[in-house]
């Protein structure tokens, strides 16, 4: 199981990397941590022209925390991520996630850009990305745009990114006082794709729930805002009838699809067990 | 003055945790597994195999590979069919057995998804595949079978035509009158059990390189398996050689739990090739295609009926048992075999007269399944101890009451089976007291009812098994497979007086070498630092069986010892030669000649041997040592030697999630003499281990045109570190007469009674919700299935 | 050699200077061109474990890490640890304990289990069965490979404490 011959460049700068990417676009693949673009390359599923390496770009690898955000370089790794003490406190279901992100030598590498770049809908940063209202930083030798992650994702590995632009950084806004988040997902083994994922956040004024924000992923083809169930619980205390209510949006908001093992109604029986779980960690 | 020296005492290595020798330099990353071996000149082979389940090959077009960058040779079923002979996996003990000839490569039709169709050999592996990806291959698809249950509709399509239907064998059993008992039953439970195909996913996928001397019509193969001297005559049939004109290397192996003791057409086509080529030929499996090639097994579908009378005890049991074996019987140990056991170990551990049994084995355009670790027992013994649990719960017994009633005594042997198996002394009873005692079953019993008062599910499974183990000649040799049914054991003395022993049985991670080493340094009377032990080469060590149906320690294991015996004898012979002494009133102690009386030391033994071999000219004239001793055993006592022992499970489910989390295994089994019980206990363990995967995790998914959906080990889940729980293991030792040393297997207990235990135990956990579940793995959904919740 | 690579890397303490086509993986470069046949392939897509090594001390893929990506980067495998003497002790832990059957997995296991000694010294039996649960073993059943390296974490923590206890007293 070899990969298939290609040409291989490294970029040293971002500038260059944009270059050969607006020079190669669509024949052209950007290998970051290379932890899913690997694999896809051994079992010969892609077969570009041209490699360009962004990996060793440390500009592209920070975690940086502004007055207003939280800036993540593209080329963080998750365990960059799962070590930081910023995140840590600033955003702890990150960390959280983090962890449970396959296996420690797959997160010594795999980036927290490159999984937002290739929109894998079974992967945690993606769905992060809309509970906690990111956005990102495209960049590209046409210069920079910043798009908000809620339109990001198109549909299985498909963003909204051009062929010849390459994500430079996350940013996250820093929480309001009182937000509560909660992570969590559920696997047959450790480090599995998840049946079901979400982060739930929400913001708490005495027991009330506001800004609630509920993002699933491993259950559709893309990551998505259950924007039915946080309705619910919006202006709630996240009481039982509440959660119920939530639960029943679930249906329509994540119409989920069948993976290996489970049926639709399975992922979405274990989406709403999971959801009315997160929800009594906000208490 | 000295103290006078105390006199040296007989030792004995058998019983003790002696850490592998062996283990140290795969410790050190030197292991030489094949795809470690380079050989000067050597090409990469990849396969073109077949995307569909069923198809015919319409036209094969090999121009553009053949021009492709680095390929030396490129061929088709045809091409390599010059050089093997095709097979048919048929033996005749399993009457009626039939299947079609089978190629190293396909000729004309395509019978499973993965069957290869062509080859292509190139300077690298990676332009090996490149060039692959260039075959052109037109296909007509064609029908495929998958579903078992369907196979012998009349509307169904007959894979080979020749056959005239997709059965491949029947088997019955019926004691007499079982119906009657049935209708006359105070109790009668039945339930349908459905097992998921699974596969070994040896973590070294298999592997060979063949090389070939055309100077010397010399065949050399470098190949991962478990049976040298079989595979040794398989190439020199099906490739035409003598036999003595063909090598076959297996030095370390990684991984083989049956998965590599079968005929691979890869493998035999690789050897064909080295022999067309005249240069060596070396071929990893992939993953993908280790999951769609390697052998698969445990496809059933069993409906089976329990009848007790009114005091719990079990009087017949009723078995029904169809399993799909994919396009071919595999050659040369037949896929009869997983049915045919399942057939006699059901009920095994239990003492009830009445059985009536239909098995049916059918063809199907999948994978073909063979012989894997266990063969058959996992099946039996679920539906076993499921049945048996079942009955417990409708008469309100205690599993484990109910296990005590029925179990075979421990002094009613030896014992003839329902199925007909002959046990010679089993300790089911002294098992499941030492269980029960080991894993407090009373207290964890408490702990199941308080916890269940706060909504929190635990169950606790129980479940007997036997295993087959120190098979005879009437498993293959009867049936006219040319799989030795006995092993050697060649002992040389060095001049330092340290031993070299070759054996016949082969090392594939269990310990084979040090509990050779063990026996050997225990009979000789030296210390098993001074034993050295090689296996699996066919120019060396002596002809024997290898290492499978747990045979190793037993078979392999004795005739370790009658060597051992006999190389003691001839050195104290040679020693009596030496110091003028009658040789029976010496002894050999920790590599010294003693006084067999008093333990004084007469002689080293280092000195003994460079005598014998440097200079017997200072011995008596009419003595010659011998220093080199062969000694073979076969088992021919039994048909079989059997092992028992018991298991039990303690399970969490969540009820919302239908998550199952391993909370504790136990066992104790008995396999007779323990020769290290460091190397059995994990045995168990790992074996265990295997058997969770099975329950929890494991089972290759088709759809229904026969595409294997989770052919990569992201989909295929196996058990890893994270979700295996500790494992208290037990023993109770009934040696086998016999043999001398009184070994029986232990390689496959684990895997026998683990899936059995792990059902117990969810069903015991959901048994106050009404639910239960019989089809494995128990994954999430069908336990929420069971649940009603989805 | 179609876009070959010059590669220079530091494999197990000495310079390495080979050229090789980009898609090499680093597990290939290991075994076929340097004949570091200790670490293994198991999957070849990232799931077993049976190539993990470590790049600049970091436990990675060798079969989902390019050869040329390790270009300037320091590379060990369980031969480098094994001749240092690194890992002697782990090594001697697996060897008592039975930790390893047919071997295939324990050069990863090992080097697996060097980063997590060293990241987590105290780690638990739950946090060892974590961090290994990107390592597949067939053989074993894992409790022995967690008995052996919990042993040989508690041996460290007991060495460090008596260097301590030691200097103390020197002190």
């Amino acid at each position: 199981m070899k990969a298939p011959s290609f040409a291989y460049e490294r970029a040293e700068s971002l500038a260059r990397a944009c270059a050969l990417l607006h020079q190669h676009a669509g024949n052209a693949r950007i290998l970051a941590g290379g932890q899913s673009l690997i694999p896809a390359l051994n079992l010969r599923l892609s077969q570009p022209d041209l490699l360009i390496d962004i990996s060793q770009l440390n500009e592209l690898r920070h975690i940086t925390v502004t007055a207003t955000e939280l800036v993540v370089g593209a080329l963080t790794r998750h365990a960059d991520i799962e070590r930081s003490a910023d995140v840590k406190r600033l955003f702890p279901v990150l960390t959280q996630a983090a962890a449970q992100i396959a296996h420690p030598a797959i997160r010594n590498r795999g980036t927290m850009g490159g999984s937002i770049a290739l929109a894998d809908p079974a992967a945690e940063w993606p769905a992060a990305t809309l509970a906690l209202d990111m956005s990102l930083t495209l960049a590209s030798e046409r210069g920079e745009r910043r798009v908000p992650a809620d339109s990001f994702f198109k549909g299985i590995y498909e963003t909204g990114m051009a062929q010849d632009e390459m994500l430079k950084s996350i940013h996250i806004p820093l929480p309001a006082a009182g937000t509560r988040s909660a992570f969590g997902e559920l696997t047959r083994r450790s480090g599995d794709y998840a049946i079901t994922g979400a982060f739930v956040t929400a913001r708490k004024s005495g027991a009330t729930l506001s800004a609630t924000r509920i993002a699933f992923f491993g259950v559709a083809g893309q990551p998505l805002l259950a924007r039915g169930a946080m309705a619910a619980l919006d202006g709630t205390t996240g009481d039982a009838a509440a959660v119920a209510r939530a639960q029943a949006c679930l249906a329509a908001d994540l119409d989920p699809i069948a993976d290996l093992y489970n049926t639709p109604a399975t992922k979405l029986h274990l989406s709403r067990v999971l959801l009315a779980r997160l929800v009594a960690q906000l208490a | 003055m000295n103290a006078p020296v105390p006199g040296l005492k007989p030792t004995t290595y058998i019983g003790q945790d002696v850490p592998r020798p062996n283990a140290k330099r795969l410790l050190a990353g030197r292991g030489q597994y094949v795809d470690d071996i380079r050989l000067p000149r050597e090409l990469h082979a990849a396969f073109v195999r077949s995307p569909h389940a069923h198809a015919k090959i319409v036209h094969l077009n090999l121009d553009a590979a053949r021009k492709a960058k680095g390929v030396f040779w490129c061929g088709s079923g045809v091409d390599v069919a010059r050089a093997v002979s095709p097979w048919v996996g048929v033996l005749t003990h399993f009457k009626g057995l039939k299947s079609a000839p089978q190629y190293a490569v396909a000729l004309e039709r395509a019978t499973w998804q993965g069957e290869a169709v062509a080859v292509v050999v190139a300077q690298t592996r990676a332009q090996a595949e490149d060039a692959a990806q260039l075959v052109e291959v037109d296909y007509d698809p064609l029908p495929a079978v998958t579903n078992m249950e369907t196979a012998l509709d009349p509307a169904t399509p007959v894979i080979h035509a020749d056959l005239g239907d997709n059965l491949a064998f029947t088997r019955g059993v019926d004691t007499g009158g079982v119906q009657d008992v049935f209708a006359g039953a105070h109790l009668v439970v039945e339930d349908t059990f459905r097992f998921g195909r699974h596969t070994g996913v040896c973590l070294e996928p298999r592997a060979i390189t063949a090389d070939f001397n055309p100077s010397e019509q010399q065949l050399t193969v470098y190949l991962g398996n478990q049976a040298p001297h079989m595979m040794r005559d398989i190439f020199a049939k099906h490739l035409d050689l003598p036999e003595s004109h063909v090598r076959v290397i297996s030095r370390d192996v990684g991984g083989s739990f049956g998965i590599k003791v079968h005929v691979y057409p890869d493998e035999m086509a690789i050897a064909g090739i080295a022999k067309l080529l005249g240069r060596p030929i070396r071929y990893l499996a992939d993953r993908l295609e280790s999951f769609s090639t390697d052998i698969h097994a445990r496809e059933h579908l069993v409906k089976a009926k329990l009848a007790t009378d009114k005091d719990g005890r079990i009087l017949a049991f009723e078995l029904d048992d169809l399993t799909g074996i994919g396009p071919y019987s595999v050659y040369p140990r037949t896929s009869a075999v997983e049915g045919n056991q399942v057939v006699n170990l059901t009920g095994g551990p239990y003492d009830f007269k009445h059985y009536l049994a239909n098995l049916k084995v059918v063809f199907q355009n999948k994978t073909p399944t063979c012989q894997y670790r266990a063969v058959g027992h996992p099946i039996a013994v679920a539906v076993t101890e499921g049945l048996v649990d079942l009955a417990a719960q409708k008469l309100r017994l205690d599993p484990a009451e109910f296990r005590r009633r029925n179990l075979i005594a421990d002094d009613n042997y030896p014992y003839t089976s329902a199925s007909g198996l002959k046990f010679e002394a089993l300790s089911h009873h002294a098992c499941l007291d030492k269980l029960l005692k080991l894993m407090d079953y009373k207290g964890l019993r408490a702990e199941q009812q308080a916890l269940r008062a706060k909504g929190i599910h635990r169950g606790i499974g129980l479940a007997a098994l036997i295993e087959v183990t120190n098979p005879s000649a009437l498993f293959y040799g009867v049936g006219g497979a040319r799989i030795s049914a006995q092993d050697g054991c060649t002992l040389r003395l060095e001049p330092t007086g340290w031993v070299t022993a070759l054996t016949g049985v082969t090392e594939q991670g269990q310990g084979t070498e040090g509990m050779i080493a063990q026996v050997v340094a225990s009979a000789v009377g030296i210390p098993v630092e001074h034993v050295r032990v090689i296996t699996g080469d066919t120019d060396v060590t002596p002809y024997g069986g290898g290492t499978w149906a747990s045979r190793a320690a037993g078979i392999g294991g004795e005739a370790a010892l009658m060597a051992g015996h006999t190389l003691k004898a001839n050195i104290l012979a040679l020693a009596a030669a030496i110091l003028t002494r009658d040789a029976a009133g010496l002894d050999l102690r920790a590599a010294q000649i003693v006084d067999a009386a008093t333990g004084e030391v007469l002689l080293p033994l280092a000195e003994a041997a460079r005598i014998g071999q440097y200079r017997p000219d200072t011995l008596p004239r009419a003595f010659q040592p011998e220093l080199t001793v062969s000694r073979q055993y076969g088992q021919r006592d039994w048909p079989f030697v059997f092992t028992n022992g018991i298991q039990a499970s303690y399970v969490e489910v969540d009820t919302d999630t239908g998550f199952v989390k391993l909370l504790k295994h136990w066992m104790v089994e008995d396999c007779g003499t323990i020769i290290n019980p460091l190397l059995v206990d994990e045995q168990l363990r790992g074996g265990i281990a295997q058997g969770i995967g099975g329950a929890l995790f494991e089972e290759c998914l088709y759809d229904d045109t026969g595409q294997l959906l989770n052919a990569t080990m992201a989909d295929y889940l196996v058990p890893m570190a994270a979700e295996m729980p500790d494992m208290v293991i037990g023993h109770v030792c009934t040696p086998t007469k016999s043999s001398e040393l009184g070994a029986k297997g232990a390689g496959e207990a684990g895997t026998a009674g683990a899936p059995a235990a792990v059902m117990n135990a969810i069903n015991d956990a959901l048994s106050t919700l009404s639910a239960r579940v019989t089809e494995q793995p128990f994954t999430p959904e069908r336990i929420l299935r069971a649940l009603g919740k989805v | 050699m179609e876009n070959a690579f010059q590669l220079a890397v530091k494999v197990n303490g000495a310079d390495v200077a080979k050229t090789v086509e980009p898609r090499t993986h680093l597990i290939d470069f290991l075994r076929n061109d340097l004949g570091l046949t200790g670490s293994h392939i198991g999957c070849e897509h990232g799931v077993c474990g049976a190539c993990t090594v470590l790049v600049n001390g970091e436990i990675v893929r060798g079969c989902l890490t390019l050869a040329c990506q390790t270009h300037g980067a320091e590379v060990e495998t369980v031969e480098g640890l094994t001749e240092s003497g690194l890992i002697a002790d782990l090594q001697t832990a697996f060897h008592q304990r039975n930790a390893l059957q047919c071997g295939y997995c324990t050069p990863g296991m090992l080097v697996c289990a060097t980063a997590l000694l060293t990241e987590k010294p105290h780690a638990t039996r739950e946090e060892i069965r974590e961090y290994l649960s990107g390592n597949f073993c067939r053989c074993t059943g894992y409790e022995a490979i967690v008995d052996a390296i919990e042993t040989t974490a508690k041996n460290r923590a007991a060495g460090k404490q008596l260097a301590a206890t030691n200097n103390a007293e020197a002190a």
